[in-house]
């Protein structure tokens, strides 16, 4: 049942004269990454059904310059930061749906003081909005009885205190949401944050993302359910390790949305 | 000669106050060395944040068991302060137990000095059981051997003998009433210090005046002695709490700030119109051009540097941090201390050289915090949100990256890749940034 995906551009609704109601932004991972492409395109089918108003920069869009900014280039930062600025108030965006919280944290509050000021949610409080007003339905079916454990990414948990729109969700599946031992404002990290996505991470006796997977495994879950890309391949990386990749999945909300809805 | 006592009350009363004074002079010295910040706003916000966290210790009880520990030496410390009062107008007036015609408001708030002294006692034992038979991990970490732990020690022996004399001057103080001694007003309650008669059995009233007034002395003395300590301990956050949670981030954690350093630069590149030769801002207003983020502790702003002061090294955050939960040598708690530390150093080089810094060829980073260290950080703020005081680590890591990436180029190699990346093409990864909607043609 694949059907095709409209992904409209600004530049397109612009020279039509259009205006979307919010603007998709992707992301380096959700771009380029193929895991995190799977979630790109697991959102835009739900925004497809959904008929929503939406448009993505495409070509014009460019890193928000989380890592830059973590890894301590705030002048890369400010540069990556000022020219999307540029590119997003020049289309007069007012709204903005991410389905990174890397740049849903960047983007809602480092950007205001440098002239971007727009309305920034993250894909999990816009599906919570899309739920609320009809837009969806969600038919649990798929996920009845599941073990579902949601692993909050540091910066969409304590970074921007949201932890309930991603449970919402999940509890709407009619999954049973089982919590690990850290969670929530005491959250383990995955390990990706601070720009060690790309880095080798330094000497100690093992790796985060194994730390936090353990933890995970404990609740004994049929799927890991994440709400961040980079969180997604740490934890999809930290299965692997545990060879557990052929019991447990890795999946972003969305994907889990899209999968009950069979999109 | 019988106003003696007083004239070496008032000496030692004065002694122990010009000393403090000298103290908190000198630490406000070294807070005021970091660059300044505008706190100023949202006071109500801020208020609010220092009655709840500070006074309200909401954030220790995170962890119930040391947290409600904690709040019976806190209640107990502000309660029976005011037990020092009478102590401090007796010991000028040369009265006894001044406050007595208060009559059963007084019985009752000696009454309750006592059970808070006990309970005092019983939470200090606790304390010292936890660090020192069970070890609990957060206590012996490496960055709390040698004077740390000392400290940590000394502060429980200290408040132990304090609540111990306090209950044997009035263990003493009722068996004079009960005898009827001159001067011994029949006043007060003793829950807890009448059990300790046993010990008074059989001593004549000198003798027991002997006792009362040793046990008196001692414990103003050491109330005096323990002000003093505060500066060169970890006990400072007793003060500091207060104004540190106050002065502390709001705002979402994950907001870090943009150095307006940096976008005056940027804006100057983006702009085509700028004339790139008119003065600069900083030179207008004759102040040295600042460098990019920290390698001193006279780089980083003096809520920083309070933080460092008001750190009491309980290792919460260490203990959330998920480098140092998987072995790496980052630790939070140490990041404070260690900047406590340098800052302590910096401050006594001025004392030294009467008020001028000489060059000591060391900075904080790498002869305290190593490279390794600021690297293992993943920004998650766990540490941020365990400290029950509002510290912020994660701010002095950041800056301290800053200064490796833009003073000193000295990102790690994989790191440097990543910003060329973004520079080049847009993404951190080298993609070329032409195909980042080829995601929406592939099935």
């Amino acid at each position: 049942m694949e059907s095709e995906l409209k992904v409209p551009t600004m530049a397109e609704l612009s020279a039509a004269g259009q205006q979307p109601e919010v603007l998709f932004w992707v992301g380096c991972a959700g771009s380029f990454d193929d895991r995190a492409k799977r979630i790109t395109k697991a959102f835009v089918k739900i925004l497809n059904r959904a008929k929503v108003s939406f448009a993505v920069l495409g070509t014009e869009e460019s890193c928000s310059g989380d890592p830059a900014k973590r890894a301590g280039n705030e002048f890369l930062f400010q540069m990556q930061a000022v020219s999307n600025i540029e590119v997003l108030n020049a289309y007069e965006i007012k709204k903005v749906v991410t389905a990174c919280p890397h740049c849903f944290n960047t983007m809602r509050n480092e950007y205001p003081d440098l002239g971007g000021k727009y309305e920034v949610m993250h894909h999990t409080q816009f599906l919570g909005q899309l739920v609320e007003e009809g837009k969806i339905t969600l038919e649990g079916g798929k996920f009845k009885g599941k073990r579902i454990t949601y692993h909050d990414p540091c910066y969409l948990g304590r970074a921007n205190n949201v932890y309930e729109a991603p449970r919402d969700l999940i509890k709407k599946l009619d999954a049973e949401l089982v919590e690990m031992k850290n969670c929530k404002k005491k959250g383990l990290c995955c390990g990706a944050g601070g720009a060690q996505m790309f880095k080798e991470p330094e000497r100690g006796d093992k790796d985060v993302n194994i730390e936090r997977t353990e933890q995970a495994l404990e609740t004994k879950p049929d799927i890991i359910a994440a709400a961040c890309p980079f969180c997604n391949t740490m934890m999809t990386d930290g299965i692997k390790n545990k060879e557990k990749e052929a019991i447990i999945t890795v999946q972003d909300i969305a994907e889990l949305i899209a999968n009950a809805e069979e999109l | 000669m019988q106003y003696l006592p007083n004239i070496l009350f008032v000496a030692a009363l004065m002694a122990g106050i010009g000393f403090f004074i000298r103290n908190v002079k000198k630490l406000a010295r070294n807070i005021k060395l970091g660059k300044k910040v505008d706190v100023t706003d949202n006071t109500s916000i801020r208020w609010r944040n220092m009655f709840k966290i500070a006074l309200g210790q909401t954030k220790m009880v995170v962890r119930p068991i040391s947290g409600l520990l904690h709040i019976i030496v806190y209640l107990g410390f502000i309660i029976i302060n005011i037990e020092v009062l009478e102590i401090i107008i007796d010991g000028i007036l040369g009265t006894h137990r001044v406050f007595s015609p208060l009559g059963s408001a007084y019985n009752f708030l000696i009454a309750s000095f006592e059970i808070f002294a006990l309970l005092v006692i019983i939470a200090v034992i606790i304390f010292w059981v936890r660090r020192n038979l069970i070890r609990l991990g957060r206590f012996i970490k490496p960055e709390m051997k040698g004077w740390p732990k000392t400290d940590a020690n000394w502060i429980l022996y200290i408040e132990l003998i304090l609540m111990v004399l306090f209950l044997t001057m009035n263990g003493a103080d009722y068996q004079l009433q009960q005898m009827d001694a001159t001067h011994y007003t029949k006043a007060g309650a003793f829950p807890i210090s009448q059990f300790l008669a046993p010990f008074f059995n059989g001593m004549s009233i000198p003798s027991l005046i002997l006792v009362e007034r040793s046990a008196w002395w001692l414990h103003i003395l050491g109330i005096l002695f323990f002000l003093n300590y505060l500066y060169y301990s970890k006990h400072l956050h007793i003060l500091l709490a207060f104004p540190n949670t106050y002065f502390g981030k709001l705002g979402p954690k994950g907001k870090f700030n943009n150095l307006e350093s940096v976008t005056r630069e940027v804006r100057l590149m983006m702009d085509p119109s700028a004339d790139p030769y008119t003065a600069t801002p900083e030179a207008e207003n004759g102040e040295e051009v600042s460098k990019f983020g920290a390698s001193d502790v006279k780089d980083l702003t003096w809520v920083q540097l309070l933080n460092a002061y008001t750190c009491t090294e309980c290792g919460r955050c260490t203990n959330e941090c998920p480098a140092n939960q998987t072995g790496k040598k980052l630790s939070p708690r140490k990041i404070m201390m260690d900047t406590r530390d340098r800052l302590e150093e910096v401050g006594n080089n001025l004392d030294i050289n009467k008020g001028i810094f000489k060059d000591d060829g060391k900075q904080l980073l790498d002869d305290y915090i190593t490279r390794e260290e600021l690297w293992a950080c993943t920004s998650c703020n766990a540490c941020v949100e365990a400290c029950p005081v509002s510290i912020d680590p994660l701010s002095i890591i950041m800056d301290m990256r800053q200064y490796l990436v833009m003073e000193q180029s000295a990102a790690p190699s994989e790191l440097n890749n990543m910003m060329g990346n973004i520079e080049n093409n847009g993404a951190p990864w080298p993609f070329n940034q032409m195909d980042r909607l080829n995601w929406a043609k592939e099935n």
